[in-house]
């Protein structure tokens, strides 16, 4: 029995349908619990007042708009390594996950930008990163999409994501060294040096669960359809070839 | 790769090539900045060296799309590639055609435009310094998403979309050089971070535009 018996897709889609559900409920209890207890029992903080509370929102999105790239660029990998046809259906799925992240994790801060350092956008290193990493999103995107060929198209978008990936962590560094930051440091690290105070930390970790378990179910929601649709076409094809040869035509 | 090199080079001097082409961009967008702005002066040398940069970094761009697309078109990519030359040296005799056709010429038409936009007199030789080392970069970035989009039909559009995120390294380093010797301030990291960038991509990137051709050619 091992991991990659689930690259299988009838037996992915077998083990993972009566799955969704439950991760998707889970995803949901823990989003309602962290934010119900983030905003009405923590208190306001003592200089940013009850605008402390979007980082319920706000910190899981980001954390999760980098792990679902990162999740893109292993799943490439398989697929470019052992051709799991499940793998780069996977990362196709999660792109739009991912995207939608960055922009949550945008909007929110700007959100909170705006009454805080006065703006709603600033040219911050953390702030620019995210919106180079959202054009990175879109050109995947518009790559899978642009592709007719599905083979070629897993092909070619675990090439861009891998160099994407690349050029996305230089251009983290190149943007650090290109302003300084208005962003506040980590709000969540191993060291206890940078860390947000316990009060506001134990919702945040639930609500970070609820992201992780949405962002799960939702990828293995899509994963399924991705499977489906291309199974579907490939029983479009069958009857027209067989069709074809019915009638005597040449496909 | 001397002989696929030097036939790109007299495709791209010819008729129709495109050679003036991105060099006249260049040009047209850096007249254009100052309507856009106002004639003032001061603002205008603060952002000149940026600006040539942005310029260079569109017009090297414009060029991208007919990369590989005539030789696809006309069926010599296929031919190329069942040559001896490696398809990773087909790449780089690419890359290196289009940069002299298009980034070589941007790199010495820059401080002639720098007039325009009233670069301080001190600042060509680091403006030069900085296209001279940052458009190799440009032109293999833009090898390797030409390599990715060819066999797109109408793949220009979705080509830009790819290529400017990959750029940013590139532009900050390069810009920030250029400005900072502008100013006359030491130029610290930059330099050697876009010469870092520029020898990476020299040597990474041709292996995954070769990879993306072999996938689009099979």
């Amino acid at each position: 029995m091992s991991l990659w018996e689930y690259a299988n897709p009838k037996k992915f889609t077998e083990t993972v349908t009566p799955l969704i559900p439950w991760v998707l409920g889970l995803a949901a209890i823990c989003l309602v619990a962290s934010l119900i207890w983030g905003v009405f029992f923590t208190p306001e903080d003592y200089r940013q007042g009850a605008t402390v509370k979007i980082i319920y929102l706000h910190v899981p999105s980001a954390l999760m708009a980098i792990n679902a790239w990162f999740m893109m660029l292993v799943a490439s990998l398989i697929w470019l390594v052992r051709r799991h046809h499940v793998s780069a259906l996977a990362a196709k799925a999660a792109a739009p996950v991912g995207m939608v992240m960055v922009l949550i994790a945008i909007a929110t801060g700007a959100i909170w930008g705006k009454p805080m350092w006065g703006t709603y956008w600033a040219w911050d290193p953390r702030l620019t990163s995210f919106l180079i990493l959202f054009l990175f999103y879109l050109g995947y995107m518009a790559l899978w999409a642009a592709v007719d060929d599905a083979d070629t198209a897993a092909d070619l978008t675990s090439v861009l994501c891998i160099v994407g990936s690349v050029f996305a962590v230089l251009s983290r560094y190149a943007v650090l060294f290109w302003n300084q930051g208005l962003h506040q440091g980590a709000s969540l690290s191993l060291d206890a040096e940078e860390h947000v105070a316990d009060v506001f930390y134990y919702p945040l970790l639930v609500s970070i669960a609820g992201f992780v378990l949405l962002f799960l179910g939702l990828v293995l929601l899509r994963t399924r359809s991705e499977i489906a649709l291309r199974r579907a076409a490939a029983l479009d094809r069958r009857a027209e070839a067989r069709a074809a040869a019915t009638t005597g035509e040449p496909a | 790769m001397r002989a696929l090199l030097l036939r790109d080079l007299r495709l791209a001097v010819r008729a129709g090539g495109g050679f003036g082409l991105g060099l006249a961009f260049f040009l047209i967008v850096v007249v254009l900045v100052p309507f856009g702005l106002g004639p003032d002066r001061a603002l205008l040398s603060s952002i000149a060296p940026g600006m040539l940069w942005v310029a260079a970094l569109l017009a090297a761009l414009l060029t991208l799309d007919r990369l590989f697309a005539l030789d696809h078109e006309d069926g010599a990519l296929p031919l190329l590639a069942t040559a001896p030359l490696p398809l990773e040296g087909l790449v780089a005799a690419k890359a290196a055609a289009h940069w002299l056709t298009t980034g070589l010429p941007l790199t010495l038409a820059a401080p002639l435009l720098g007039p325009l936009l009233a670069l301080p007199p001190g600042a060509w030789p680091w403006l030069l310094a900085s296209l001279a080392i940052g458009t190799p970069a440009l032109s293999l970035i833009g090898t390797f998403g030409a390599a990715l989009t060819i066999g797109i039909r109408r793949g220009g559009l979705l080509l830009s979309l790819i290529v400017l995120p990959l750029y940013v390294p590139t532009l900050i380093f390069g810009a920030e050089m250029a400005r900072r010797g502008a100013a006359g301030l030491p130029i610290g990291a930059a330099l050697p971070m876009l010469a870092a960038l520029t020898l990476g991509c020299l040597a990474l990137l041709p292996f995954a535009a070769a990879a993306a051709l072999r996938v689009n050619l099979r």
